[in-house]
């Protein structure tokens, strides 16, 4: 085949098995790949009631046609499961060189089911899979599991593995490959622990195919041509990661501080991005066929002296201005320890700044927290994250997640999370249409699946205000659709900055042989979204879960450029509702589901 | 030598990891994207910093004093190492005699495989996303190289001189 591999492994944990099957092509078409393609084949093996960490659960390691080619920024992979965070289906996506090794070893997907009685790993070198042993591992971080694999396998693999975190069943660990990239989201990396799967390393020297080699190559010439041209994806990114956005936010008044507290951080230039390029930054580095190059290898100095990759933008945020602290040192160390533990940055440092307000009203004090959780401790903050990955103490605590947290001692507004997943460092009281994203993301509070800081923000592909309601609906809807499709393909996020469906559509023709066009394209995002969206209203999902915290839709933010306003969400909803073929309890009509080829889903 | 001759200019401190150059090169030479058949290879590693490796096309080869049945030659005008596959017997001589490894062997077709510069316009630097893979006069890269150590130097003796 071309772009596809055109075979799909299936490895039974529990039997001991494994499996190779053709692709189902007609899925293929219809879904594409990556967070499409896996979770259609989710949603038709899994009951979307089943306990996320039970045998039941399913995880799918789930390629692109584009990945592994030289698409544009096409190194990405996604890991589709059904998250023991909030039990929406996650699909968390990741780069790094992990996901285009999986298409060179000859597979688009890799379903793992079922549980191993013992601690396993499993190497699949080329066409050959073995499951083996991993006792030796169990309890090794991230960056020792990968070393000793790649000793006692192949030099050349690439290293898929959890760290603790994902082994003691954080609700919200990750899943880590190349030692520093994360599959981030929903708490995917306890799945893998609670199959007693530690890792899985590849091997792959094949190669991906294409159907029209001068098509592609022109396809890819136009979409570089704008990515070149662009000032985010070859200026702001490639200088100073996304870290760029900390001043950007906060000079909107949108960069929430001390738990949401606030949406200022007067010291937010000792955490930017620019502070980070002169006093930290090493190097600058680019996932598998990238040409934007925002990842960054840092080093912290100090006390908290220490080294890795990252952090993004939304680490720099959580265990910086939310957790109320300005040394950055302590904020790339406490981002390097989550990758090390694996666990999710948003979430844990969102978490810990959560602790700190139960703290901060006299909820929770030492005597319960065995530490000083005052807001801008960097000390306890660090503390905090080790504690978490092992359980350790009031860690066991934060391990739950901060609505679990907030909730068990009464305080579950107190959680600045949308379907009990943390939201991002963006505030909806300063910018409306993120807002309307974090309450209908199909996975909880997530900036990821419509990011609408683009259009709202940085002004791209067009300039909107952000104080305003006004067009907010009908641009989500499109930033949903084409970001579900554009996982789908391969394609990096941040391409979106630049190019568009019909460019990703070009590259997807001329690499598949499939014609696509850019209306094509959107609409398999939309039957992706809508299909998504279906899988967590089986789970128990409602239009009630469609909201936000109370403190962004009733407490106006104090000071700051956006002081004295709230999230207008009430008013978006019924027209984004109405924009998405939905009634209005927010179900898919029948209309829209047979139009996307949904109907035998339907509620 | 000839020293209007262009070459690969590699500078790793501008190379971002991505391996675009395997990428291209497997495409042009193999028809496919497989960057384990590629005559360039990406080495990553600790802290970012990653290192393209391949043909540096010497003025004295080692392959090509290796070779015993002149299957690799030194092209004197255009300055590649190329190699005759019809020639070629197998022995991977020109593997061994290479000191850095920058010949590699194809089980499947039973030659060697190394840079051939592409005929004169190689893939990997017109797809470099960063121009950390460039290929230009020899005297321009080297003056290139030359300006840019001294404008570091400049840089560090003006931050002393404040």
């Amino acid at each position: 085949m071309n772009g596809w591999t055109g075979t799909v492994l299936r490895i039974n944990l529990t039997e001991g098995t494994v499996q190779k099957e053709p692709l189902r092509t007609d899925d293929a078409n219809e879904y594409i790949g990556g967070r499409g393609l896996g979770s259609k084949y989710f949603m038709d093996e899994v009951d979307p009631k089943i306990d996320a960490l039970g045998p039941g659960n399913k995880l799918i390691y789930a390629t692109g046609p584009l990945t592994g080619t030289m698409g544009v920024s096409t190194g990405r992979h996604d890991i589709i499961a059904k998250g023991p965070l909030n039990d929406t289906l996650a699909a968390s996506n990741s780069g790094g060189y992990f996901g285009p090794e999986i298409k060179y070893a000859g597979y688009d997907m890799i379903i793992f089911e079922g549980k191993s009685e013992k601690p396993v790993y499993v190497f699949i070198n080329n066409g050959s899979v073995e499951i083996r042993d991993a006792s030796h591992l169990w309890g090794k971080n991230v960056p020792d599991t990968t070393d000793i694999l790649l000793t006692e396998t192949d030099a050349d693999a690439k290293v898929s593995c959890i760290g603790p975190a994902g082994e003691n069943l954080v609700l919200f660990a990750a899943i880590i490959n190349d030692k520093h990239r994360a599959a981030g989201r929903t708490g995917i990396g306890a799945v893998m622990g609670s199959k007693n799967l530690k890792a899985l390393v590849v091997r792959g020297t094949g190669g991906v195919k294409i159907a029209d080699k001068a098509g592609f190559l022109k396809a890819i010439q136009d979409g570089r041509a704008k990515i070149f041209a662009n000032p985010v994806t070859s200026g702001g990114l490639p200088a100073f990661g996304t870290n760029v956005l900390v001043n950007i936010i906060n000079e909107v008044g949108g960069l929430p501080t001390h738990n949401w507290q606030e949406s200022y951080d007067p010291d937010a230039e000792k955490i930017s991005g620019e502070t980070q390029a002169k006093e930290n930054l090493s190097h600058g580095k680019g996932c598998a066929g990238c040409v934007i190059g925002c990842g960054r290898v840092e080093k912290a100095h100090g006390k908290f002296a220490s080294s890795g990759e990252g952090p993004e933008y939304e680490t720099t945020w959580a265990f910086g201005s939310d957790c109320g602290v300005s040394d950055v040192n302590a904020v790339l160390k406490a981002n390097f320890l989550c990758n090390e533990l694996g666990l999710d940055t948003i979430t844990m440092g969102s978490t810990i700044a959560c602790a700190m307000e139960l703290n901060q009203r006299g909820f929770i004090d030492s005597t319960i927290t065995g530490t000083d959780l005052r807001f801008g401790n960097a000390d306890a903050m660090v503390e905090m994250v080790e504690a978490t990955a092992y359980r350790k103490g009031f860690g066991n605590n934060l391990a739950e997640g901060s609505y679990r947290l907030a909730d068990s001692y009464g305080h579950a507004e107190l959680s600045m999370t949308v379907k009990k997943q943390e939201m991002p460092a963006y505030d909806p009281r300063a910018i409306q249409g993120i807002g309307l994203e974090y309450a209908t993301s199909n996975r909880g509070g997530c900036h990821v699946r419509g990011y609408t800081i683009s259009p709202e923000v940085l002004g791209l592909p067009m300039k909107m205000d952000p104080a305003t309601t006004e067009g907010k609906p009908q641009i989500l809807k499109v930033f949903q659709d084409l970001t579900a499709a554009l996982s789908a393909s391969g394609t990096c996020l941040f391409t979106s900055f630049a190019i568009g469906g019909d460019d990703i559509a070009a590259e997807l023709t001329a690499a598949t042989g499939v014609t696509y066009t850019a209306d094509d394209f959107m609409k398999i995002g939309e039957r992706i979204y809508n299909l998504e969206r279906l899988f967590i209203m089986k789970a128990g999902y409602t239009k009630v879960d469609d909201t936000l915290p109370p403190r962004l839709l009733n407490d106006p933010i104090h000071a700051g450029p956006s002081k004295g306003t709230v999230s207008h969400l009430t008013e978006m909803m019924p027209v984004y509702y109405e924009e998405r073929g939905w009634d209005e309890d927010g179900i898919p009509t029948m209309e829209k589901l047979e139009e996307l080829g949904l109907s035998a889903y339907a509620l | 030598m000839d020293n209007a001759r262009k070459l690969l200019m590699i500078a790793p401190e501008k190379c971002i990891s991505c391996g675009t150059c395997e990428l291209a090169c497997s495409l042009a030479h193999e028809g496919e994207f497989r960057p384990s058949k590629s005559r360039i290879t990406v080495y990553r590693f600790e802290m970012g910093v990653t290192i393209p490796m391949t043909c540096f096309q010497c003025d004295s080869p080692a392959c090509v004093a290796a070779c015993r049945t002149s299957a690799l030659v030194k092209n004197t005008e255009s300055g590649v190492v190329t190699i005759n596959s019809e020639k070629c017997i197998g022995c991977r001589m020109c593997e061994m005699a290479c000191p850095f490894g920058n010949i590699a062997y194809n089980a499947v077709t039973k030659t060697p495989m190394k840079c051939d510069l592409c005929g004169g316009d190689p893939e990997c630097a017109k797809y470099c996303p960063t121009h950390a893979i460039e290929y230009v006069p020899a005297d321009a890269a080297v003056s290139k190289k030359k300006y840019e150590f001294s404008a570091k130097m400049a840089a560090a003796i003006g931050e002393g001189n404040k």
